[in-house]
């Protein structure tokens, strides 16, 4: 028996691969759109990088970071500006609702949750291969945009990186379940995507909030979606923390694929009531 | 010019009526706009309580320049969402459609739609404006206040031409052009900001190529008294706005041999 | 005077050749090929005030070149065309003004509107003034039977009350000439009835010159009196669709239900297709009398039922086409 459950289970995972790689490589087709996108993302650092340079050139008094460190923050904010689920929710999904379509992926022989979320995870880093790589080098060769200093540094922000993206993308799912509540899933999906662009660190780092703010940001999600893997990269935390930073990365994960499955229970149970 | 006129508000009232259709959503998404421009604000006032000013602007003045570019920003956005939609349109052939009517197609495009939700903008454009106004004690006159005015509206005219230009490329090429965002919402990010603070090349592109120093940074130096370290004639303080205007003209005109272009190739 | 003039039009387009891959798009900025189409080759007719035209042709034919241009849309190459004495492209404005536009696929009218409300709103672009438009509304909504759905917001409608509804759009401005493209695509039998019957009373009732393309052939049958049909950009026939069907083939098709399931064989006429009981053939008039050849038929064979008929449009423009490859 538990033979059978195991091969099932891996056939299962296997699919969810299948419908991850897929996604990837549809969207990987939009090569104009990301030309596009990293020019404007280009454009938007620069800006930002041309504000923080006036202030530091304005004061004195010491910063929560350092200059050097808070232009490579903002330039790896372009580079992955793609984890911020800013233009809400998969297209695709929409559509199916929309149309009432969205009743045959019922019959899947498949988890929904986690078929919606393999197409969230390839949503939220397909589109960033073709914009992250020009960032580093245009903005490493031209704009003082630094490398990690260490090997350990690195490793500690890949490793919360990759759960940057299982969170980023598990926000990106909240979204296109709360779609399955067209007036409220709207208002709902548009707050949480406006909660992760404010406070994720894309408009400034965080640690320049004022100091009354940093405890909420403190207990939010949305710091480990940019934030906390960015000052992982400067060594501005230094990398032994990830054994910290880690189990909250986690837990937080867990709580958000829970109550996304939770919701999506809620929001199947209504479909069916309504037939449709 | 008066008929064109009749027309453009019986368009614009029945786009206010379409929209009402959808006033649950027209709600939320304007308090969302509020929420975030009003959050987004908050962080430039956070980074002020930190540096206390930049190059010698403290945050009230920011401010002012950041209310007026926003003002005039969420007019011309709610105004000029027909040039938005119109690589769409060109794509699949409804723009045919404007060509069939006896009218110009850019007033039609214009009357497309006045997207109400970008109220959200201008509520919080004002208040941050109306604080700035109200904080830096500043010594009204009617040429002051008539600045003012017409600030907002050659800023609202500047970036419907930036929007014309954006969607007269779409005559060229099919793929809709982000890119021409970075001229739009990226100017509005830009001038929230004194322009001197930037470097020089790109203080020039704002100057000379995109007029964006004369939507809000020279009638503001006007009106706060301040010197200009760019060393522009103080005329220019005054006449900022007309430029934009010309810009807007422009814009039309480049518009026009657009429209010649799709006549002769049908893309 | 004719209503409509066209000599020698000529429309080429130029195609660009994309290349695959990211290096192909990005030469593709610099260097572009280009390979060049003629959409129109040298068109001329013209066309009579009150005509009521079938334009027909395969797709990529030049059919919607030619309608654009007729419309003031595109600038031509080369080549004259004057509709009621203006050049289309060069007063657009004015030209527009005198003519409505139909097509099948797409609807004029507002989405989000009640239908009232776009009528109201084509009435200003329009610049019709205040009491021939309520004139023209009302007989409109008279005809078409729109009382009903007025208040309706278009998005709500079906295929076949929108259509009623975007002729009735069409016709505000009461245009002497009107392009319908398509305009009984994908409507149910009624609605198809009800569009083809309202046109045919414009025309002869209010002398509108109709020009019509469509692939729905009954459509022309039923309405027009002349057919243009186009290939490859030139007319390749224009006249009574009865010139036409001689043109082509004088062939009559003679359907037999016999009684048996036996062979025809007869030296007039041959058998193009068998299905049961039925048996199809064609025979030429010319060699042999349509009587004669019943008889003869019904003498050697015990036949439950028989007719004649012309040979299907379908067929008399598919081999016209088959001629000019």
């Amino acid at each position: 028996m538990p033979k059978i459950a195991n091969h099932t289970s891996s056939l299962a995972i296997k699919s969810y691969i299948a419908v991850f790689s897929a996604r990837f490589r549809t969207l990987l087709q939009y090569r104009a759109a990301a030309f596009a996108g990293f020019g404007t993302q280009f454009f938007w650092g620069l800006i930002r990088v041309m504000i923080f340079e006036a202030f530091y050139r304005s004061t004195t008094a010491p910063q929560p970071m350092t200059a050097d460190e808070v232009i490579t923050y903002i330039w790896l904010g372009q580079a992955f500006l793609v984890l911020i689920p800013y233009q809400g929710a998969d297209p695709d999904i929409r559509a199916m609702v929309r149309s009432g379509n969205v009743v045959y992926e019922l019959v899947r022989p498949t988890n929904l949750y986690f078929f919606w979320y393999s197409r969230a995870i390839a949503q939220r880093t397909a589109p960033g291969v073709f914009r992250a790589l020009p960032m580093f080098i245009m903005a490493g060769l031209f704009f003082n945009m630094q490398m990690p200093p260490n090997i350990p540094t690195a490793c500690a922000w890949l490793v919360s990186m990759l759960f940057a993206v299982l969170i980023s993308a598990a926000i990106t799912n909240l979204l296109n379940i709360s779609l399955l509540w067209t007036i409220s899933g709207e208002g709902l999906g548009l707050l949480l995507s406006s909660l992760t662009w404010l406070f994720s660190g894309i408009i400034i780092p965080l640690l320049f909030f004022p100091d009354w703010a940093q405890a909420t940001l403190n207990i939010l999600p949305f710091r480990y979606i940019l934030d906390i893997p960015f000052r992982f990269y400067l060594g501005h935390i230094p990398p032994e923390e990830i054994w910290y930073h880690l189990p909250f990365q986690i837990t937080y994960l867990i709580a958000l694929i829970t109550a996304g499955h939770l919701i999506l229970t809620l929001g199947i149970r209504r479909l069916v009531a309504q037939g449709g | 010019m008066t008929n064109a006129l009749r027309l453009y508000m019986h368009y614009l009232g029945q786009s206010i009526r379409s929209q009402m259709q959808y006033r649950a959503s027209f709600i939320m998404l304007s308090f969302g706009q509020l929420l975030i421009t009003g959050i987004e604000f908050l962080a430039i006032a956070s980074l002020f309580a930190r540096f206390k000013h930049i190059q010698g602007w403290t945050l009230p003045e920011v401010a002012f320049l950041y209310g007026l570019i926003n003002i005039s920003f969420a007019f011309a956005d709610a105004a000029s969402r027909g040039f938005d939609m119109f690589g769409t349109m060109v794509k699949s052939g409804d723009f045919d459609r404007l060509l069939l009517r006896p009218r110009s197609t850019a007033l039609q495009l214009a009357g497309y739609e006045l997207t109400l939700r970008r109220i959200g903008r201008l509520i919080q454009g004002l208040i941050v404006f109306s604080w700035a106004s109200y904080t830096l004690d500043i010594a009204w006159s009617v040429p002051k206040i008539y600045l003012v005015f017409i600030a907002i509206f050659g800023g609202a005219c500047l970036f419907i031409g930036l929007m014309i230009i954006q969607a007269t490329i779409a005559f060229w090429t099919t793929e809709s052009l982000e890119l021409m965002n970075t001229m739009t919402y990226g100017g509005v990010e830009t001038a929230q900001y004194p322009l001197p603070i930037y470097r020089i090349w790109f203080r020039k592109f704002f100057t000379y190529i995109i007029p964006l120093a004369c939507v809000n940074y020279l009638p503001s130096l006007a009106i706060l008294e301040r010197g200009d370290p760019m060393g522009l004639p103080v005329i220019l303080q005054w006449v900022a706005p007309l430029i934009c205007i010309i810009f807007l003209i422009v814009a039309l005109q480049i518009w026009k041999i657009g429209v010649r272009h799709y006549r002769s190739t049908g893309s | 005077m004719p209503h409509i003039i066209v000599e020698n039009l000529v429309k080429t387009f130029q195609i660009a050749q994309r290349q695959p891959g990211v290096w192909g798009a990005l030469r593709g900025v610099l260097h572009r090929n280009y390979r060049q189409i003629t959409a129109l080759d040298g068109i001329s007719f013209t066309i009579e005030s009150g005509e009521l035209i079938g334009y027909i042709g395969p797709n990529g034919a030049g059919k919607s070149t030619t309608v654009k241009v007729l419309s003031g849309i595109l600038v031509p190459d080369t080549g004259r065309c004057e509709i009621l004495g203006r050049v289309p492209w060069k007063e657009r404005i004015s030209h527009v003004a005198h003519i409505g536009v139909v097509f099948g696929q797409r609807t004029q009218l507002w989405w989000d509107l009640p239908v009232i409300e776009s009528f109201d709103l084509l009435r200003d672009i329009y610049r019709v003034d205040h009491h021939q438009y309520a004139q023209t509304r009302d007989e409109m909504i008279a005809i078409l039977d729109l009382e009903s759905l007025l208040d309706i917001p278009v998005r709500q409608l079906s295929l076949g009350q929108r259509m009623r509804c975007d002729l009735a759009a069409a016709l505000i401005h009461r245009p002497s000439i009107l392009f319908l493209d398509e305009p009984t695509i994908g409507l149910d039998i009624v609605s198809k009835l009800a569009v083809r019957d309202f046109i045919k009373r414009l025309n002869q009732e209010r002398d509108v010159t109709v020009i019509l393309t469509t692939h729905d052939l009954d459509d022309i049958e039923a309405l027009c009196t002349r057919v243009m049909v186009i290939g490859q950009g030139q007319i390749l026939s224009d006249g009574p669709l009865e010139n036409l069907r001689a043109r082509v083939t004088t062939e009559r098709r003679l359907i037999v239900d016999l009684e048996g399931t036996e062979d025809i064989t007869d030296p007039d006429a041959s058998v193009v297709l068998r299905d049961g009981h039925r048996v199809h053939l064609t025979f030429d008039p010319d060699r042999v009398a349509t009587a004669d050849l019943i008889a003869r038929i019904t003498a050697q064979h015990p036949v439950r039922d028989l007719f004649v008929e012309n040979t299907p449009i379908e067929e008399i423009i598919s081999r016209l086409y088959a001629e000019n490859r």
